[in-house]
């Protein structure tokens, strides 16, 4: 789980990147790219914001490799908190402009704009990191509407497993709801899981 | 599959994996909803690990349920709603605080029920929670464990808050990451942070096109991998070419990038078993032997090895650096120096992936036109030994001229059109001959994609749509040296 230590991989990949090897920040884009650029474009719905956030990220973690600590979860959480953080501060930078510019709506609705973009974000990157077992059966009863008795005969589990699964990965989803205390990082990206 | 660490709050089942679901292909070719089937794009890593949590797991490459078939256009929140009433409390969380829309009501019964809900056990009705809130379950158990959050809080609640979750499940959108997004980021970074260790300039071609390719791969089903694939080449002057499959190409992908491997030390990626079958050691030998040598036509697994195998040829010519430019790789016949050899394995890597793409109708852009610029003056410099040994084969017209090394010769002005095109004079008589703008005697243009086709031996020398001035043997001589200079 995530107390466990992190994969080698996470290690050897921070201690590469303080090294200076651009051959290492190539291949922690081709890993993690499509995750930080579908996040933030969750929470912005902009392709061009959700280009310069993935830009951005990517610079903080090649400038700052050593902010990563191993021992509070996994190299791709890291990274997708430092995503959320990047686009909600896009995201309410921007609503805030557009507020001062006469735009409609108060600060209040924006606030809200901004939470809802915010969970939505912790949302996704929930479901893709359960485990693709739970993601599956979800998958089926949700976007296919297969009822829990069809979906464990699809997965080849017993009825029993298939409602555990989707009770499961339900309760993984709601954590996303969960308030975050002001110095906490978001659920949903470390521990929390 | 190991036991599942995670277990409901009040765990009490076993786990029995997701077996069958591996071996669904669901993966509609029209639809490129990233990761519609959840369990595509994950490296062997991350299925060994399916069990733990996946934000724990390496290279977990992110997607979410999609939809198999093309988007409704349906959100969560627009599902229809059917059933009246709640008889559970009202919501104790913080659903006010989110300002989201409260969730549909749960179901009831289409027809109000004439009997009474089943008596269930506390312990199933709580395992129902999570199929009830999906409006998984029977219209008799949905009522059966409506009727029980009127009486038990604990499930109450969470039924509650299960629901709402609901609302969080969400289509993925198909977002294709703009290919250029890489070396834009990329930049950004070694701009702000200059690189100790970088990327030697000519390993760069073979750093993009790897990873273009890889992102291609990424969301293929087993119908895509399996897609067939015709690779083309001219051999003996004439066009040759070898059914495969997409997994194939990326075997033949991985044995000869294995040519550089071994050149930098690294292991041979060919087994065993097909380095005894080997005749010699050109990219086609290797290939066959590596096709010949597989008891099972080759599969999705193909994609970790090779990728692997390019990240670290790129990491090894990083540390290496420049002293690694000029170590001889060798191609059977020739060999190249390393800085050319990593060229031609990224001009190879972009033919391929664009005849991958093309066998599963992906588009697919040629490179860069800096890379591709660099691809073209591969060719343009190797066309003049190609012209030498067809004249030794007497399928290209005696030289006109005896040239001494070093001095200027007959010359044909190679215009390649385009972005990453430029212009090229290649010495006609001897390839130790100093090519001139005053002993032009032919011009020929062509689109720079088309002259990359022609040098793949996908068009055909004679109808590479060029604009000819001068001496037509000369430029046919040429046209048909650039052909030859394709391999399988």
């Amino acid at each position: 789980m995530a107390k466990d230590a992190p994969p080698r991989w996470d290690r050897k990949m921070q201690q590469r990147l303080a090294r200076g090897e651009a051959a290492a920040l190539g291949e922690l884009y081709d890993r993690l790219a499509s995750l930080v650029h579908s996040l933030a474009h969750r929470v912005l719905d902009d392709d061009a914001a959700a280009d310069r956030v993935t830009r951005e990220v990517f610079a903080h973690v090649w400038e700052n490799p050593e902010e990563y600590d191993p021992k509070k979860g996994s190299l791709r959480s890291w990274v997708a908190s430092l995503t959320h953080r990047y686009a909600v501060s896009r995201l309410r930078q921007t609503e805030t402009a557009a507020l001062a510019d006469g735009g409609q709506g108060t600060t209040e609705d924006m606030e809200q704009k901004v939470r809802r973009a915010s969970v939505a974000a912790r949302a996704d990157y929930i479901v893709t990191s359960m485990p693709a077992p739970l993601r599956a059966a979800l998958e089926l009863a949700y976007f296919q509407r297969r009822d829990y008795r069809q979906t464990a005969a699809d997965l080849g589990v017993t009825e029993d497993e298939a409602r555990r699964r989707l009770r499961l990965g339900l309760q993984l989803l709601s954590t996303a709801n969960e308030q975050r205390p002001a110095a906490a990082p978001p659920p949903g990206y470390g521990s929390a899981l | 599959m190991n036991a599942d660490p995670f277990e409901p709050d009040d765990g009490h089942e076993g786990h029995e994996g997701c077996e069958g679901h591996d071996r669904q292909d669901r993966h509609d070719r029209q639809d490129r909803h990233g990761e519609s089937d959840p369990c595509h794009g994950r490296t062997d890593e991350d299925v060994a690990t399916g069990g733990a949590l996946a934000e724990d797991a390496p290279g977990a490459v992110p997607g979410v349920p999609g939809v198999p078939g093309q988007d409704t256009g349906e959100r969560p929140g627009e599902r229809p709603a059917r059933g009246g009433g709640l008889r559970i409390p009202p919501p104790r969380s913080s659903i006010e605080d989110t300002g989201r829309p409260l969730p549909d009501p749960p179901p009831l019964p289409a027809a109000p029920a004439p009997t009474p809900p089943p008596v269930l056990e506390h312990k199933v009705l709580k395992s129902l929670l999570g199929a009830w809130a999906l409006t998984a379950c029977s219209a008799e158990e949905a009522a059966a464990v409506e009727l029980h959050l009127g009486s038990c809080g604990a499930c109450a609640d969470e039924a509650l808050r299960l629901r709402d979750a609901v609302g969080l499940l969400h289509p993925e959108e198909s977002l294709d990451l703009d290919p250029g997004l890489r070396s834009r980021v990329l930049t950004n970074c070694l701009d702000r942070r200059p690189p100790r260790i970088p990327v030697p300039d000519w390993a760069a071609p073979y750093d993009a096109e790897t990873a273009r390719l890889d992102a291609l791969l990424k969301d293929f089903g087993n119908g895509e991998w399996h897609a067939p694939v015709r690779l083309k080449w001219y051999e003996e002057d004439r066009p040759t070419s070898r059914r495969t499959t997409v997994a194939g190409v990326i075997a033949h992908l991985l044995t000869v990038d294995g040519l550089v491997a071994t050149t930098l030390g690294l292991e041979d990626p060919l087994p065993e078993a097909a380095r005894a079958l080997l005749v010699d050691s050109s990219p086609t030998a290797r290939t066959d032997a590596y096709w010949n040598a597989s008891r099972f036509p080759p599969t999705r697994a193909m994609r970790l090895p090779w990728r692997e195998q390019s990240h670290t040829i790129i990491r090894t010519v990083s540390f290496a650096g420049g002293g690694s430019a000029e170590l001889a790789v060798p191609y059977g016949e020739f060999t190249l120096p390393l800085r050319d050899s990593m060229l031609d394995r990224a001009f190879e890597c972009w033919l391929h992936a664009d005849d991958i793409a093309d066998a599963v109708d992906y588009p697919y852009k040629p490179p860069a036109p800096r890379h591709l610029n660099r691809m073209i003056d591969l060719a343009a410099r190797m066309l003049p030994g190609a012209l030498a040994e067809r004249r030794r084969s007497g399928l290209a017209t005696p030289a006109k001229e005896l040239v001494a090394a070093g001095t200027p010769g007959r010359s044909l002005r190679l215009e390649v059109e385009g972005h990453g095109g430029g212009e090229w004079l290649i010495p006609l008589d001897s390839p130790g001959a100093v090519a001139t703008a005053e002993h032009e005697v032919a011009h020929v243009a062509l689109d720079c994609v088309e002259f990359c086709r022609l040098a793949a031996g996908h068009v055909p020398p004679e109808d590479a749509a060029a604009g000819q001035d001068g001496d037509r043997e000369a430029i046919r001589d040429v046209l048909s040296a650039a052909a030859s200079l394709s391999r399988m």
